[in-house]
């Protein structure tokens, strides 16, 4: 809803606004009414007419008269079919690739992906991010500024730029997935939440663009990771590596579902880094892990993303493939 | 439509080193130039000359006080401008990554306000 409304009204703080004073209208008149026969479409005509009304009651805002002729018709034309599904779905395409825009600064993108698109409030990405709520509130807010000031549009980007801008957007739900992942402190709850939010984000992209090989790469590396939630804690709250723990606590289904994500990105043809990682995870959550294979993966990695843990992961993984003195020759 | 400033900051130098920088790139400054007139999307612009010709006037002290030299000494320098016109920020940073500047300095992009009535 947020998303169609932002395209409708052009302005995100607006369109944030207005859904806003429509949940609060729902909170005041459905427990007194009932709640409607299709509370979505209450909700959708009651933030239009809302922002209607706060863009009647701003005078400083640009193109006005133009929004809200625009604005009235649709009210106007609101009994024709509801919304379709193809309009949701690019409306969300756009606010994600918006929240993502690599003019904003990685931290600005990942907490305006999470308030907009996961609907998390300022208090729990803070607290998800072990920063205080005032400071990832200004943070929020001067993203948004930014975007209405500077006049970041609200599209999908070109064919040309398209590629970069899907792994600006992949990188953004990794950081979230990873940041729920790897945390050794701060809530645990919350941190569960972060690993949800990524892999219902990591959903909406397999839908908008099942033809990116790393989306469903990414996809796979984070269902692969998550199936084994449960396990990697033990009773003292002590974090386990993975070949402690008791297998028989990993989601079964999870794992099968991030199996046939990691395949139908292999078959698509065209290798990334999430990908790698991906397979890498899945063998080595074998009862017998092939290390040369793995080894061999994080040398196709290393040249991908060259970082000192992937060379670190490789000569693990050579050790573990030649005995304990091949790794660090490495 | 907006206005975008486009501002151009570069270390300065001169001779040789300024001579090999520039090498390359007197086509494709001129390239930019005609594309971006042909397209009406610069309102104006220029090359500024170095900042050791660059007077700085301020009366925070009080009263009017003039400084030899730029407002502040900073290792990159404002170099040139662009005032374009563009309809959002991804055309104007399309603009931007086209100044051969940014292979030796950068480009800094700013919305202008807009004080136009409705």
């Amino acid at each position: 809803m947020l998303a169609t409304l932002i395209r409708h009204v052009g302005d995100f703080q607006l369109a944030e606004d207005a859904v806003q004073d429509a949940y609060a209208a729902a909170l005041t008149t459905w427990p007194r009414e009932g709640v409607p026969a299709n509370p979505g479409a209450w909700l959708t005509v009651t933030a239009r007419r809302r922002a209607i009304d706060r863009l009647r009651r701003d005078r400083s805002v640009a193109d006005r008269a133009e929004r809200l002729a625009d604005l009235v018709r649709l009210d106007q034309q609101e009994h024709k079919a509801m919304i379709d599904e193809s309009s949701i779905v690019d409306d969300r395409l756009r606010l994600i690739f918006t929240c993502c825009h690599p003019a904003l600064d990685v931290s600005a993108r990942v907490a305006l992906t999470l308030r907009a698109l996961g609907g998390l409030t300022t208090g729990e990405i803070a607290r998800a991010f072990l920063v205080a709520e005032p400071t990832m509130g200004k943070r929020i807010v001067r993203a948004k500024g930014k975007i209405a000031a500077a006049r970041i549009p609200y599209e999908v980007p070109a064919d040309e730029e398209l590629p970069d801008r899907v792994r600006g957007v992949l990188r953004v739900v990794y950081l979230i997935f990873n940041e729920g992942y790897s945390a050794t402190e701060g809530d645990r709850l919350v941190r569960d939440e972060l690993c949800d939010e990524a892999i219902r984000l990591g959903l909406l992209l397999r839908e908008l663009m099942p033809d990116d090989a790393e989306v469903w790469g990414l996809f796979a590396l984070m269902l692969l990771h998550d199936s084994r939630r449960a396990a990697r804690v033990d009773e003292r709250g002590r974090y386990l590596a993975l070949g402690e723990q008791d297998r028989s606590r990993w989601d079964q289904a999870r794992i099968q579902e991030g199996m046939r994500a990691l395949a139908r990105s292999v078959r698509l043809r065209h290798p990334g880094q999430y990908q790698l990682q991906a397979a890498i995870t899945a063998l080595q959550m074998e009862e017998e892990p092939d290390w040369r294979q793995i080894a061999d993966l994080y040398g196709a990695l290393a040249k991908l993303t060259p970082t000192a843990v992937v060379e670190l992961n490789r000569a693990v993984a050579v050790g573990f493939a030649d005995g304990p003195h091949a790794g660090s020759t490495c | 439509m907006s206005q975008y400033m486009l501002l151009l900051y570069a270390t300065e130098v001169e001779g040789e080193e300024l001579a090999e920088r520039e090498a390359d790139i007197p086509t494709l400054w001129l390239e930019l130039s005609r594309s971006l007139e042909e397209a009406g999307l610069v309102v104006a612009s220029g090359r500024l000359h170095p900042t050791s010709t660059a007077t700085t006037v301020s009366a925070i002290s009080g009263e009017a006080e003039l400084t030899d030299g730029p407002f502040a000494i900073t290792k990159e320098a404002l170099a040139g401008y662009y005032l374009i016109e563009a309809e959002n920020l991804d055309q104007a940073l399309g603009v931007a990554k086209r100044i051969p500047l940014i292979r030796y300095g950068r480009v800094e992009v700013r919305p202008v306000m807009d004080y136009s009535v409705e």
